[in-house]
């Protein structure tokens, strides 16, 4: 599937490339023993270390380590065992040191990969460049004063990530598709919660386009912090347009960087990022090289869970689901766990049309998350589990999820008060048959003088009258023996 | 290297300390004799040799992750210029 | 009273221990003495009444048999340490005001150890400088004259007003901090003792930085003995400072056998160099005399890397101050200087705030490592360094310790170098390379030069080995004989 645009002088294609930062789980910060809390307070999760104060020095937090490898061997990437911190250096408010450690010339994890599942069930390759460890810088909030802006550095010295990819992607979808499995891994290894709203997810597009057919890339401008994959999509939309209207236009693109703004739907230039940079990069005096055992990285490995690829692997092959369904189960870890809690044991096809259908319908309606289920997985299982031993019909089984939902109550129960349980007796249902075939003379007569269409009608008036409780099977059966 | 008045502002921004135009050509006077003083190190051959990182041997010592510190918000605003509700002040920053 | 200040930290400790004068005695009679050598401006901030407040509690913990190892006894901290609850300026205008809600890791060992501290020294601005010259607060006199002269000299630096407190008796030792010599270069120009240890051996956490991969803290006292003792307070693993050695702290002060017979002393030729002054050369021909006395034998090595030392120190140092000094910004403490932008009050409190000397390193080191000239300058030094670490290591292949000059020359006058930024860098010649390699240094008072001041000799080990640096350190000084007094300080 290519994606592109048209201009005025041909179709251009988009060249993207994403850094994510994404902020690693963890108690205390990367470097100080402060917490790292969500809504804090202001500065009340700052140590003197996050404040920059004279003479404080950083000390590295060992989990935060281990979930950059883990993070690392979940993209299938290259660990190097030696990395080196450096500083960033560059003044701003909200940056206390007046630098930030960061990684530059010797990461921590080098290259891998990301499968994107697009939605026509395929998948497409995505490049890691690295990914490596650093600081957050603090929060500066503008509108509180007329011209003061507020530093809050609770957000300083959090851990980071930050996930380069190759400028593999080449349309919003795939961005979009890339956070979305970017996301799902880091939830699945529990190294970042994703969320992108409160910021430990946040991602810089960088964009640039070129005339389908051109070798090399063009300047590209960054779009720094753009905080959903849907306004990500639309960032990269707009940008691109923009792009190739100034080079219709004869212009030229100036590399520079970018804020998205989400009411507008359009990106601008940041007024504050002017200056040209110089971030004189150098190895922190502070610290020492980072290095890692061979063991160290083997434990981590050992303790890695099942990831979503290999998930979706075994789901299509122990279930024989197609690619589709089982891309969407896996994407969620809760949804996949909740998904395999149904299936296992069961008709696996019948638990994905019930996970992805009614139940993920009646989630969406209730306004409830996965971990917190409207209809729990045993109960969603016995309610396959009683359409499977014929207990009652597929209509049926619609009903008593409804009941379910409505109740909370497990089906057995439900189908058991209503009495719905599925009429298998053959002399009930032949004692309805006959009644029903009496009632309709003049339409068995048509029947029997070949209008075999009426069939299904004779099967709904018994249907109809067995308040649907009738094994459809059976009714079928006997209606032919009867109308011979 | 000589350093123009030209470098020396453009790194004195780097730095962010002002520095007024008279004082631009003593300074870079200044600057350029210590860096000619350091370049006498380009007569070495340094080929094959490895950077320090540092001098101490020894392995990057790592923590545990627990929350040991933060909290002191008193402690961390008291040396504060200009500081209000909880937050340090600063002069207004545009994006 | 007075002699009370004249007594070494052994001596006072162990009166202490007898009971022949209280902790409050011995504090009372320094604070007096820095009372009366207001002149000399060695102190930034006195604290005359915290340190009676101290010595109390030490007069009651030597009375119920608690004493820590420095328990009741005065020194001076320099103001590069962060003491909390104690103004702390680093000797710079940009830390107006700043007062630490914490306290350094080493001056909280000397607090642990029972120390009293009677203030903050005078240093050169964030330690930059070889005179004291570059303070915000002035310069510090050295207690020294030479005969028949009565011009003020500097008492060297950065560490100067530790230094010039320690030789004027108003404290039994002080602290300094060493980023190429700054400790070494003011106890020489002095005629105390002055301690660099081994990188890594005291914690850096709270010390005001300067250049991360060489500060080191270190006590300057009048007493080879005293430094054994004050090290062992000062030292020991710090979790806090990932640069930290996780190594025991020996007892330094056993160290002291005052044997050391069959002990090698390499002599380096590289720092002889042309136009040495012929009384540095003579008292460095007599070191090597006394310690062959004492039965160790001199051995000629090469040091070939040395003459690059310097301009390898000045391209580190400055590039990794432009970096530390990057925080004193006026937004969380210190100075601020109002301006129109965020970016105009940086510039405009950065300006007033720092001296011209910090301007030019943070200018230096700024431009060292910026884009297309990192490699240049910034890699090339830190192979330089490699290679200067190097030599020291093939040194010690051979030689237990290395004897040299600790300064090019005898304290000069207030004033003098200050027109040329490079003269005043040549202080250092002989402690830098040290430095570079991270080992430890100390230098000895060696004898007078013929105008009556003090010139110092400078004994380097092996690293971690500061036990045979002092076991060599003290054969010298007793050796040296050094009794002669500053002006002031009466006989």
């Amino acid at each position: 599937m290519s994606y592109l645009i048209q201009g005025e002088t041909g179709d251009w294609e988009v060249v993207i490339g994403l850094e994510v930062h994404a902020q690693v789980i963890s108690k205390a910060k990367l470097f100080s023993g402060a917490a790292t809390d969500f809504g804090a307070e202001p500065n009340t999760q700052v140590s003197p270390v996050d404040a920059g104060m004279p003479g404080m020095l950083p000390v590295i937090n060992e989990t935060c380590v281990e979930q950059a490898v883990r993070t690392g061997l979940g993209l299938k990437a290259a660990i190097n065992l030696t990395s080196v911190f450096a500083r960033k250096n560059y003044f701003y408010a909200d940056l206390p040191q007046g630098y930030q450690i960061s990684q530059y010339e010797a990461p921590i994890v080098g290259e891998g990969t990301i499968l994107l599942d697009l939605p026509d069930g395929s998948t497409r390759a995505v490049g890691i460049e690295r990914l490596h460890l650093e600081q957050d810088a603090g929060k500066s909030l503008h509108d509180q004063h007329p011209s003061k802006s507020y530093i809050d550095l609770n957000r300083s010295g959090v851990a980071l990530m930050e996930i380069v990819s190759k400028p593999d992607m080449r349309s919003p979808e795939e961005a979009g598709a890339y956070l979305k499995k970017l996301r799902s891994i880091l939830r699945y290894l529990g190294t970042c919660d994703g969320n992108m709203e409160e910021g430990s997810m946040r991602c810089d597009c960088n964009v640039s386009v070129r005339p389908v057919g051109e070798a090399g890339y063009r300047t590209r401008c960054e779009i720094k912090n753009v905080n959903s994959v849907r306004f990500v999509m639309q960032a990269i939309e707009y940008e691109a347009r923009r792009h190739i209207d100034v080079y219709e236009e004869g212009g030229t693109i100036q590399q520079e960087t970018r804020l998205f703004d989400s009411a507008k739907g359009e990106t601008r230039s940041m007024r504050s990022k002017e200056h040209a940079h110089d971030y004189r990069y150098f190895p922190d005096p502070d610290l020492l090289p980072l290095v890692l055992s061979p063991d160290f990285v083997a434990n981590i490995e050992a303790s890695l869970p099942e990831l979503p690829d290999e998930k979706k692997e075994r789901f299509m092959r122990d279930f024989a689901l197609s690619p589709y369904d089982a891309g969407v189960l896996v994407a969620d870890k809760a949804t996949a766990d909740f998904f395999e809690t149904v299936a296992r044991g069961r008709d696996a096809k019948m638990a994905a049309n019930w996970v992805t259908g009614d139940f993920f319908a009646a989630l969406n309606r209730s306004g409830r998350s996965i971990e917190d289920p409207p209809v729990t997985a045993a109960n969603l299982g016995g309610l396959i589990d009683l359409i499977a031993d014929n207990t009652i019909s597929g209509r049926i089984a619609k009903e008593v999820f409804e009941l379910m939902l409505e109740t909370g109550k497990p089906p057995a129960v439900i189908v058991e008060e209503k009495g719905l349980k599925q009429v298998t007796d053959t002399g009930a249902i032949e004692g309805v048959i006959d009644t029903v075939l009496a009632q309709n003379a003049d339409k068995v007569a048509e029947y029997k003088s070949g209008k075999d269409k009426l069939f299904g009608f004779f099967v709904g008036q018994v249907m109809k009258a067995s308040q649907g409780k009738a094994n459809p099977a059976l009714v079928n059966e006997l209606l032919k023996a009867k109308l011979g | 290297m000589s350093l123009d008045k030209a470098t020396v502002r453009t790194i004195a921004n780097l730095a962010r300390i002002e520095v007024r135009d008279e004082e631009l050509d003593h300074l870079a006077g200044e600057l350029s004799n210590i860096l000619h003083f350091v370049e006498q190190l380009s007569e070495v051959n340094t080929d094959g040799v490895e950077p320090m990182t540092s001098v101490a041997a020894l392995e990057l010592p790592r923590r545990a992750d627990v929350v040991s510190d933060g909290n002191c918000r008193e402690r961390i605003l008291a040396n504060a210029p200009e500081a209000d509700d909880g937050f340090f002040l600063v002069p207004k920053v545009v994006e | 009273m007075t002699a009370l200040t004249r007594l070494t930290i052994a001596e006072a400790r162990d009166g202490l221990a007898r009971g022949d004068f209280t902790a409050m005695e011995l504090t009372e009679a320094h604070n007096r003495a820095v009372e009366a050598a207001r002149g000399l401006n060695a102190f930034i901030t006195e604290t005359p009444e915290l340190a009676m407040e101290q010595a109390a509690a030490s007069h009651e913990r030597i009375r119920t048999g608690r004493a820590g190892a420095l328990e009741g006894l005065p020194l001076a901290i320099k103001d590069l340490f962060c003491t909390e609850g104690v103004l702390t300026t680093a000797a710079s205008h940009i830390l107006d005001g700043f007062v630490p809600p914490y306290e350094s890791t080493v001056t909280a060992n000397l607090k642990k150890a029972g120390a009293v501290m009677v203030g903050k020294t005078n240093l050169d601005e964030f330690a930059m400088g070889s005179s004291n010259m570059t303070s915000h607060y002035g310069g510090v006199e050295n207690p020294w004259r030479k005969r028949g002269d009565n011009r003020p000299l500097v008492p060297g630096g950065s560490s100067g007003g530790s230094a010039a407190a320690v030789a004027a008796r108003l404290g039994l030792g002080a602290t300094g901090t060493d980023t190429g010599g700054s400790i070494r270069q003011p106890a020489a120009f002095c005629g105390i003792v002055g301690l660099k240890p081994t990188y890594g051996r005291c914690s850096r956490w709270g010390i005001v930085a300067f250049a991360s991969s060489l500060d080191q803290a270190g006590p300057m006292t009048r007493t080879v003995r005293d430094a054994a003792i004050m090290l062992g307070a000062m030292a020991g693993h710090d979790p806090k400072d990932s640069t930290s050695a996780p190594l025991p702290v020996p007892d330094f002060e056993k160290a002291l056998s005052g044997d050391i017979r069959g002990l090698k002393v390499g002599i380096p030729r590289e720092y002889r160099p042309e136009g040495l002054a012929e009384e540095i050369a003579a008292v460095w021909e007599r070191g090597i005399a006394w310690l062959k006395d004492a039965g160790a034998e001199p051995v000629e090595i090469s040091l070939p890397h040395t003459k690059y030392a310097l301009p390898t120190y000045y391209i580190v140092a400055p590039a990794e101050a432009s970096s530390n000094l990057a925080r004193y910004d006026g937004v969380r403490y210190g100075l601020r200087v109002e301006g129109a932008t965020l970016d105009d009050m940086y510039r405009k409190t950065r300006a007033a705030g720092f001296g011209a000397e910090v301007k030019r390193r943070v200018l230096i080191g700024t431009y060292v490592l910026s884009a297309g000239y990192y490699d240049a300058y910034y890699a090339k030094a830190q192979k330089l360094r490699t290679l200067i670490a190097g030599d020291f290591k093939t040194a010690f292949e051979s030689v237990d310790v290395i004897l040299t000059p600790t300064a090019p020359s005898a304290a000069f006058p207030l004033g003098e170098k200050m027109d040329d930024p490079i003269t005043m860098y040549l202080n250092d010649v002989f402690t830098v390379p040290t430095s570079l390699a991270g080992l430890p240094g100390i230098s000895v008072p060696a004898g007078l030069n013929g105008e009556g001041l003090p010139l110092g000799l400078q004994l380097i080990g092996r690293p971690f080995d500061e036990e045979t640096l002092l076991r060599v350190a003290d054969v010298m000084e007793k050796a040296a004989e050094f009794k002669a007094l500053p002006a002031g300080v009466e006989a």
